[in-house]
């Protein structure tokens, strides 16, 4: 697939400073996070980095701090200490409102569940990041002259064809069509990282495989890092680089949740 | 613009739970509006039942009370004044003109006054404007009888017709005065105020019914109508009654009880009334005549300004019209409350909906927006629906407020007053819509990138 993958993707522990040679999407430096100040570090990462179009697998039990790194590459949160360069950029030095835009400009997300927004047809959905990033919406129309246009051309190269299924809600699709369509609204203007949230978790094998395998064409398409978490070891051959979370986060008890202790009764 | 859009979809997508919603504010918007103007109507209405009296006199009582009856045809007096103090206080040189009025008996249910023509000449009520007829003329014989407006209407009397009247002020009365019917000899234009409902007849015509009643009262038990039911109709009413209101027979007042039964002296002059409006030459006379008045030594009166009385009285209705202001704005808080339910209810549904736009880069305040914007476009369509209903409902109720309560109400633009009602309503909407906004905005910060299920 992708003409750089590496030899090194069986040792996640070891290579995680590497991949220099390639322009660094991510790039995590002495990384610390906490939920509450004074309490006890929930991920402590040392060093990660993500080239430009790689594919890593983050793979972890519950509770090992996958969630709270996710929500920190999407620049929701950000970390006490260490640094946070994605593209370049300290995430932690930004205003929220800049993290909003660099999210919206950089980032792709797909949910493990309920990606889709009910009232917005097929297409309005793949559209959405359109309507909050210019970069974006003029990344669509360069490339099919339309965001609208693009979303057809993204949702067909997904395997959605049927015309039917397009005057559906939403709401009416199945599972497997639901997350194609997500990946489809990740993958639209070309965000140079996609971000996966378990999102085959609920699709059966034979759908996972044909999901992934659409999902690596388009990022590979569009040269976007694909930052893939899952618990499901499985799929891990699938990737370039597997990252065993645990591994690299020193927090000692890893937090557990991606809500604050108050909340998380789990 | 592309939040707007998302806001427009969204809430088409519930339109169901949101028109019951908008719907539910409209009503309330209505009522309240509906109330307002009412209120100011029947205020309006109110002040302008009388003007350009500048006292009016009658037997020492509370001003409320004397303003109630001779101004709104409401209870009764208690006392009367006599004729000879009304004739000396009309005879001061400050006064311009008087009005006497007798009241005390009815017509099925309407009032009615003895009066003179000084009544049409001078009356005035809201502001300047004087009593017209519709038809017929005014009174010029004892048993000739003006119509109110609304007395015609309601019991579909014309010119020519015969009314008898009853002692009493009930609608069912038990002493009639059928052997002395009444013609109607006019009708008059339609006024808006107590007037309409009331059945004018000269003052004589007052004293020659009652006349034959005080002779005749005693031995009705054994003798209902027939035997002196002719008598005093025959008797001296052709003459005499002619005499206008302030004309001679002076004797007259000094006349006692004993003798007012001898028809042909006097003539059906009055000997009581039960009070009168009086008009000054000059205004800031009032006070000092009002004064004189109160301290008349030769029996006790009471003057009151009708304005000062009318504020007085107001003051006393004020506190229904409070209520009905309250109960109207309590309406309109249940139909806000009912938003805000609907929206926080909606919230927990609408979590996953916001982990997905944030995702795309939505930011806290556009989630926030999203939320706070509904509340405010629900409301303001609300509050615009309302509008539309009222002017609905004021079309099509009318014709049923003209009837029954004698209320006009333009359908006039909104005024200042109601443009600002409804900017409260908006106002209030955006208010209760940050409740749900923020929680969400929380809900967004804190859910970060994760969907709860």
């Amino acid at each position: 697939m992708n003409d750089q993958s590496s030899a090194d993707a069986e040792q996640p522990a070891a290579d995680t400073g590497r991949n220099s040679e390639r322009e660094a999407v991510i790039d995590i430096d002495g990384l610390r996070f906490r939920w509450r100040a004074g309490g006890a570090p929930v991920l402590d990462i040392e060093v990660l980095r993500v080239g430009r179009g790689e594919r890593l697998f983050v793979e972890g039990p519950s509770g090992s701090g996958k969630s709270t790194l996710l929500s920190l590459l999407a620049g929701v949160i950000v970390p006490q200490q260490g640094s946070l360069r994605i593209l370049g950029e300290r995430l932690e030095a930004m205003s929220g409102a800049a993290r909003d835009r660099y999210r919206a400009d950089h980032v792709g997300y797909i949910f493990q569940l309920f990606n889709l927004v009910p009232y917005l047809s097929m297409v309005e959905n793949v559209t959405l990041p359109c309507r909050f990033s210019k970069r974006r919406e003029a990344r669509a129309r360069a490339r099919s002259g339309s965001a609208p246009a693009e979303a057809l051309r993204l949702l067909e190269h997904l395997g959605i064809v049927e015309a039917s299924l397009f005057e559906r809600p939403v709401t009416e699709l199945s599972v497997g069509q639901q997350q194609r369509v997500a990946a489809a609204r990740a993958l639209i203007g070309g965000p140079e990282l996609v971000i996966a949230d378990e999102p085959t978790s609920s699709l059966d094998a034979a759908h996972r495989e044909a999901f992934l395998e659409l999902l690596f064409r388009e990022c590979a398409e569009a040269d976007s890092a694909l930052v893939f978490v899952s618990h499901d070891a499985a799929l891990a051959p699938l990737f370039e680089r597997t990252l065993h979370l645990p591994a690299i986060n020193r927090a000692r008890s890893a937090g557990s949740m991606m809500r604050p202790p108050s909340a998380a009764a789990a | 613009m592309s939040v707007v859009g998302l806001a427009i979809k969204s809430l088409r997508n519930r339109r169901f739970g949101a028109a019951l919603t908008t719907l539910s504010i409209a009503l309330a918007v209505m009522l309240l509006l509906g109330v307002e103007r009412i209120r100011s109507e029947v205020r309006t209405s109110f002040a302008s039942t009388i003007s350009g009296t500048d006292l009016i006199v009658g037997a020492r009582s509370g001003p409320v009370q004397l303003l109630l009856y001779s101004v709104f045809r409401l209870g009764d007096p208690t006392q009367s004044i006599a004729y000879a103090t009304y004739e000396d206080l009309a005879d001061h040189p400050q006064v311009a003109w008087t009005i006497p009025l007798s009241l005390g008996d009815s017509h099925r249910g309407y009032r009615v006054l003895g009066t003179t023509h000084a009544y049409f000449e001078h009356f005035r009520y809201a502001r300047e404007r004087g009593l017209e007829l519709e038809a017929g003329r005014l009174f010029s014989e004892v048993f000739d009888a003006v119509l109110g407006a609304e007395v015609a209407a309601k019991l579909d009397y014309h010119v020519g017709d015969e009314i008898v009247i009853a002692h009493g002020a009930g609608e069912v009365s038990f002493v009639e005065h059928a052997d002395k019917p009444f013609h109607v000899s006019g009708i008059l234009k339609r006024t808006g105020t107590p007037v309409d409902r009331t059945v004018h007849v000269q003052l004589s015509g007052i004293e020659a019914m009652h006349e034959d009643f005080q002779q005749g009262g005693r031995a009705r038990d054994e003798d209902p109508l027939p035997a002196r039911a002719r008598r005093p109709a025959s008797g001296g009413h052709p003459h005499g009654h002619s005499h206008g209101r302030a004309s001679g027979d002076r004797n007259a007042h000094d006349r006692s009880p004993a003798h007012s039964s001898a028809p042909e002296r006097h003539a059906h002059q009055p000997e009581k009334i039960s009070a009168f409006l009086v008009g000054l030459k000059s205004r800031s006379a009032a006070p000092a005549m009002l004064r004189m008045v109160n301290e008349y030594k030769d029996e006790p009166l009471s003057a009151i300004m009708p304005a000062v009385a009318l504020q007085d009285l107001w003051q006393l209705v004020g506190v229904a019209e409070t209520a009905l202001r309250v109960v109207s704005v309590f309406v309109l808080a249940v139909g806000l409350v009912g938003m805000l339910t609907a929206l926080l209810s909606g919230i927990e549904e609408r979590r996953r909906e916001m982990a997905v736009l944030r995702s795309v880069g939505a930011r806290p305040a556009h989630v926030f927006g999203l939320i706070v914007g509904e509340a405010g476009f629900i409301t303001f369509a609300g509050a615009l629906i309302g509008l539309v209903l009222l002017y609905l409902l004021q079309m099509a109720a009318q014709p049923l407020l003209a009837a029954q309560l004698g209320l006009f109400i333009p359908p006039a633009w909104p005024g200042w007053q109601e443009l600002g009602v409804l900017a409260a309503v908006c106002g209030a909407g955006i208010v209760i819509g940050i409740i749900p906004g923020v929680r969400i905005y929380r809900y967004s910060l804190a859910d970060g990138m994760t969907i709860r299920i």
